[in-house]
């Protein structure tokens, strides 16, 4: 669960003022609002990235408001995938684990078990600056879910792609969603990512978030 | 709608004056600095060179040039990476105020450079750091002469170098569970690389050339305090001019393939679209 509670952020000149909404365990959200209305500062105050005034950040019931990003666990796919580009997609794949202190054996297999579930097998042991944009992407997503994340965290991972990378992105989505039940947070302007991923979506509008149940009677969100 | 509107096509005066002055303005440009290279090349012999290299001075000039600059572009960096990280990364008081110091070495004419570090050793703490290292007119000051105008080049570059990196890749690495230090470490520092090794072929070259400063804080004593720049000044200065530009040459042929090296490993990637 993601519980935001009258959370303010100041920015220079940009403000939001006591913006509060809970995403629900296991949930697909889909935060929507227009550009430069404050959906990735409200993403990257969720993961710790972004300086809060005031009011409380809650994941799965646990106040981290004042806790670094590296505390909350939450895996992290930014707009432009931002691989580690001296890295290969292996070692991108296992840096969090590499961080907790995993063995290779155990690190050589999650990379196996994530690159056959992303379908980036054939890609494992190249550089990650030689990749394509779907395939830096699937890497992203691989290298957000290594650890067992909780909460999962997309900054529009689909505006960059062309059709083709984006309906395969947005099938491995639903079936990421499905098979790790992580609770999803994802920031997108399209309405059709909305219809088809969300579970639940949320508008930022005028500095003020609204769940818009039933909006779109989609394929996912059920009448 | 106005009389005066049309849909016609506007008549534009041809090119050609226009690429022509841009040829000649750089055609002159680079003319002279070519002529100048094959001068010095047309100036000397091989016999000048030879005796040039007989002579012990200019040998141990040689010597304490390649030992000063490579020093100096070590102590470059150490300077130079954590200051570019911070003056790129993070926003706080006084920063304005900083990038402008940063330049000082930059635009201060060198002998003022020279001039100020000889009155800070008149000073009382630098009177003292002298009871422990003998930097006036003494080895040390060569290096800390090179190295107080060499250093804000490196910033500089450095500054550039993570510029041009994006910071999201080190957010990432946060949030998977590193510390900002091993966000540094493991992610900013080896993307940069190709920006650290231009910042040191760029302090080198600049060390090598350095001169005004040096003749200031360290003087140009034979054997001593005399690097390269400093033997072409001496050389000249009892008429030996053969021996001048034969030192020339080598400096000349240094700065060509540091050069040369900056732009097919370091700088060049500045240019380079990120994948």
């Amino acid at each position: 669960m993601i519980s935001v509670e009258n959370l303010s952020i100041e920015q220079g000149a940009f403000r939001l003022e006591k913006v509060s909404f809970v995403v629900p365990s296991g949930a697909y959200a889909v935060f929507m609002g227009r550009t430069g209305c404050g959906k990735t500062t409200i993403l990257e105050a969720v993961c710790g990235l972004r300086k809060v005034r005031s009011g409380k950040i809650l994941l799965c019931g646990e106040e981290v408001t004042s806790k670094k990003p590296a505390a909350r666990n939450i895996g992290y796919v930014p707009q432009d995938a931002a691989l580690f580009s001296t890295l290969t997609v292996r070692q991108n794949l296992t840096f969090a684990l590499s961080l907790r202190k995993w063995s290779a054996e155990a690190m050589r297999e999650r990379a196996e078990e994530l690159a056959e579930i992303l379908g980036i097998r054939g890609i494992l042991d190249r550089p990650a600056q030689q990749l394509s944009g779907g395939e830096a992407q699937r890497v992203a997503l691989g290298r957000a879910l290594a650890f067992f994340p909780p909460v999962l965290v997309l900054d529009e991972p689909l505006s960059a792609l062309d059709e083709e990378t984006r309906e395969e992105m947005i099938g491995l989505l639903l079936s990421v969603h499905k098979q790790f039940g992580v609770t999803v947070f994802h920031v997108s302007h399209s309405r059709d990512d909305a219809r088809r991923l969300a579970t639940a979506v949320f508008c930022l509008q005028g500095g003020e978030v609204r769940e818009e149940s039933g909006f779109f009677g989609g394929e996912r969100m059920g009448p | 709608m106005r009389e005066s509107a049309t849909n016609k096509a506007p008549e534009t005066l041809p090119d050609w004056p226009f690429y022509t002055v841009l040829g000649v303005v750089g055609a002159t440009y680079v003319s002279l600095i070519v002529a100048m290279l094959v001068a010095d090349l047309f100036f000397t012999t091989p016999g000048h060179f030879v005796s040039a290299l007989r002579s012990p001075e200019i040998r141990y000039s040689i010597q304490l040039s390649l030992f000063s600059c490579t020093v100096t572009t070590f102590f470059s960096l150490l300077v130079a990476v954590p200051m570019g990280y911070l003056m790129s990364r993070f926003s706080f008081r006084g920063k304005y105020l900083l990038d402008a110091l940063l330049d000082v070495p930059i635009v201060l004419p060198p002998l003022v450079m020279g001039l100020s570090l000889l009155i800070l050793f008149q000073t009382a703490p630098g009177k003292w750091v002298e009871n422990y290292i003998p930097f006036t007119y003494a080895v040390p000051g060569v290096i800390l002469a090179q190295f107080s105008v060499a250093s804000a080049f490196a910033v500089r570059t450095m500054i550039v170098a993570f510029d041009q990196i994006t910071p999201r890749t080190e957010q990432v690495a946060l949030t998977l569970g590193c510390n900002r230090m091993g966000a540094f470490f493991r992610i900013a520092l080896p993307e940069a690389r190709r920006g650290i090794f231009a910042a040191a072929t760029i302090a080198w070259a600049r060390s090598l050339g350095e001169f005004g400063p040096i003749l200031i804080f360290a003087g140009a004593t034979r054997n001593r305090t005399e690097v390269l720049s400093s033997t072409i000044f001496l050389e000249l200065s009892i008429g030996n001019i053969e021996a001048a530009v034969a030192v020339s040459i080598l400096m000349i042929v240094a700065a060509l393939v540091v050069l040369g090296v900056t732009r097919k490993f370091g700088l060049r990637s500045f240019s380079e679209k990120r994948v």
